[in-house]
């Protein structure tokens, strides 16, 4: 178990390119924490980092207590879980899960034990005498899974494990890797573009764009307070709804004319206006919504179309007629993000 | 995958005809006029033949010159295809880390594949030249007087070098685009789990070449036994005398400046056997099993 600190860590690659910018963060113990972002965010790079697979241009990463900037990926009691699994094609399922220990000078008939513990803790203990090529991707998954925990390791690193997965397996896998961090109560850091996993599996998300850390947080605080409007179209499926508007006579106001917020400034100018789609109330209020297209998703529908010529969404319950055409939407202040149109930088 | 077959049996065989007429002409025939010819003994002038049966083969069993040399040719092949697996092996897990310049150095490394066997051996008489080739100079220096043609051992390790020399590059070539296919994150793996590059060597990438290895090795075994025919020519100067030479430059000499036909026919009938056993175990064995995805 360990708590992990990163401190102002940075990446310059040869050519000059800066892929993370100077980035600080704090992992207690047993926590597990998802650092999400689109490609090319930096969030690989930062793992890998950490991992030892690629040097770090400068700062300071501890693990657990220790400073481990230049010690070898082998000697920082790590264990990761790569995106294609990375098994040893020529070792058989027990000696994949087994090597790492083996090359601890681990005694073979503790290898053998802990081997066969992963492997029922996996579900795969029939599977022990097998090579992966002879596994499904799921079964694969386990492998690299075992491999980690076998170790026994004071930190885990996922570098996007179920992105080779169809979605049945991945929603599967999803709750077995969580279920099982929590059991091992290891601290864990996972790499992920898929901002599902991100919510569900995470006790902090780090937000990551252009090699920057955009927000740290809980997904709830990530979901319901996004610190830009960056995160705010990352986050949420559909995303946050972003509207250019004006502060205009003591209010803000809709490029239409409608207001939709009294402004207590005296600030002037352009404003972004966010909204999550399930936050606006169909029908009521006197804001045009021109909706385009009803997107039937069973459980609820959503509404897509445009206000103030701006694309928009609305999500309403399965029980609401809707159709497309003129209609009319309330945006509840309580529910309204306001950012700053030029940084993205929320007010 | 679905086979799409032909209604009628001419169209087939007329595809088949240009590559099949050139195996015939070049390689059945001459080859079944080997076997035919093993069992005569043919006049080195041309008046004629008597069929002897199988006493060109025993012949050749009871011949101590000739196991003294199928005896050469055993270890030659053995040392060379040692030889250019491991210096290439070597050279191409170094390049394979080079990052600067890496274009050049394979490019560099490389060119040798291009030079062909006789010019290869040329290069190697100019190296041990007599009087003034570099290597002899090297020899001098450190005590002995190397004499190319003449000594046996002397002329035994310049065939090795020349032969491993001019083998390196195909077989780095081999290596290195092995090395490169292994994934990279099944090498970033390994170094998690061991902190040894030597020991990751030994258990990840080293078994993962396995099937080019083996690939390499039949393929340097062929070329040890035949295809140095034209660096030997050159070093020996078509004068065996006192020289080693292995089986197939035998079958030249015998035939071509012995004359005698149905003896060289017959060696070259044992060599056939042995490229067939070579090829049956290339398929049956190697390539059957060393293979992992």
């Amino acid at each position: 178990m360990a708590q992990v600190s990163l401190n102002s860590i940075r990446k310059v690659y040869p050519n000059g390119f800066e892929a993370v910018t100077p980035s600080s963060f704090d992992i207690k113990d047993g926590e597990f924490v998802v650092l999400v972002g689109p490609s090319g965010c930096g969030k690989s790079t930062l793992l890998r980092m950490i991992a030892g697979l690629e040097d770090i241009t400068s700062g300071d990463l501890h693990i657990a207590g220790r400073q481990v900037n230049h010690v070898d990926p082998a000697d920082r009691d790590i264990a990761m879980v790569f995106q294609n699994y990375a098994l040893y094609p020529h070792m058989t399922v027990r000696r994949n899960i087994g090597y790492g220990l083996k090359n601890r000078k681990t005694p073979k008939a503790e290898i053998d034990r802990k081997v066969e513990e992963a492997a029922a803790l996996l579900n795969l203990s029939d599977y022990l005498d097998r090579k992966p090529s002879q596994l499904s991707g799921g079964q694969r998954q386990r492998v690299a899974m075992g491999r980690a925990i076998v170790r026994d390791p004071a930190l885990f690193l996922f570098d996007e494990p179920l992105s080779n997965l169809d979605a049945k397996l991945r929603n599967q896998m999803r709750i077995e890797i969580k279920a099982l961090q929590k059991r091992l109560g290891v601290t864990s850091i996972y790499v992920t573009h898929d901002q599902v996993e991100a919510m569900t599996m995470a006790d902090r998300i780090v937000v990551l764009n252009a090699g920057r850390i955009e927000q740290i947080g809980t997904p709830s605080e990530i979901y319901h307070s996004p610190a830009s409007t960056f995160v705010a179209s990352f986050m949420g499926a559909p995303p946050m709804n972003l509207v250019q508007a004006q502060f205009q006579d003591g209010a803000v106001r809709l490029p239409c004319g409608t207001a939709v917020l009294d402004a207590p400034t005296s600030r002037r100018g352009p404003i972004t206006l966010g909204i999550r789609p399930e936050d606006v109330r169909l029908g009521q209020g006197q804001t045009a919504f021109d909706v385009h297209l009803v997107e039937e998703l069973g459980a609820h529908r959503l509404l897509h179309g445009q206000i103030a010529g701006q694309p928009f969404t609305a999500h309403v319950v399965k029980d609401t007629i809707a159709s497309p055409g003129a209609h009319v939407v309330d945006l509840p202040r309580a529910a309204l993000a306001l950012f700053d149109t030029q940084t993205g930088a929320r007010l | 995958m679905k086979r799409a077959g032909f209604t009628t049996h001419w169209l087939p065989i007329l595809l088949l005809m240009p590559q099949l007429s050139i195996i015939i002409v070049f390689f059945y025939w001459p080859a079944a006029e080997a076997v035919q010819s093993s069992f005569y003994l043919e006049d080195p002038f041309g008046f004629g033949s008597t069929f002897v049966g199988l006493e060109n083969y025993t012949d050749l069993a009871g011949n101590a010159e000739y196991r003294r040399i199928a005896w050469f040719t055993v270890i030659f092949t053995a040392l060379v295809t040692f030889f250019s697996l491991a210096l290439a092996l070597l050279l191409a897990v170094k390049a394979d880390k080079v990052i600067r310049g890496a274009r050049s150095y394979r490019t560099l490394i490389m060119w040798v594949y291009a030079v062909a066997p006789p010019v290869a051996g040329f290069v190697g008489v100019m190296l041990f030249n007599q009087s003034w080739g570099p290597l002899t100079r090297a020899f001098q220096s450190l005590g002995h007087d190397f004499v190319l043609g003449v000594n046996y051992s002397d002329t035994a390790f310049a065939m090795v070098l020349v032969s491993v020399w001019k083998q390196v590059p195909v077989n780095f070539i081999f290596f290195l685009s092995g090395l490169q296919s292994i994934p990279k994150s099944v090498r970033e793996a390994a170094l998690i789990d061991n902190r040894s590059a030597s020991g990751r060597f030994w258990d990840v990438t080293f078994p993962l070449l396995a099937p080019t290895g083996f690939f390499l090795l039949i393929i340097n075994i062929t070329y040890a036994l035949f295809d140095t025919f034209g660096v030997i020519d050159t070093l020996v100067k078509g004068e065996p005398g006192n020289n080693p030479m292995t089986l197939v430059y035998k079958v030249y000499v015998d035939g071509f400046r012995g004359n005698d036909l149905g003896g060289s026919s017959a060696q070259s009938v044992i060599l056939m056997v042995l490229v067939l056993a070579l090829t049956v175990f290339q398929f049956r064995l190697v390539e059957r099993r060393i293979h992992y995805t």
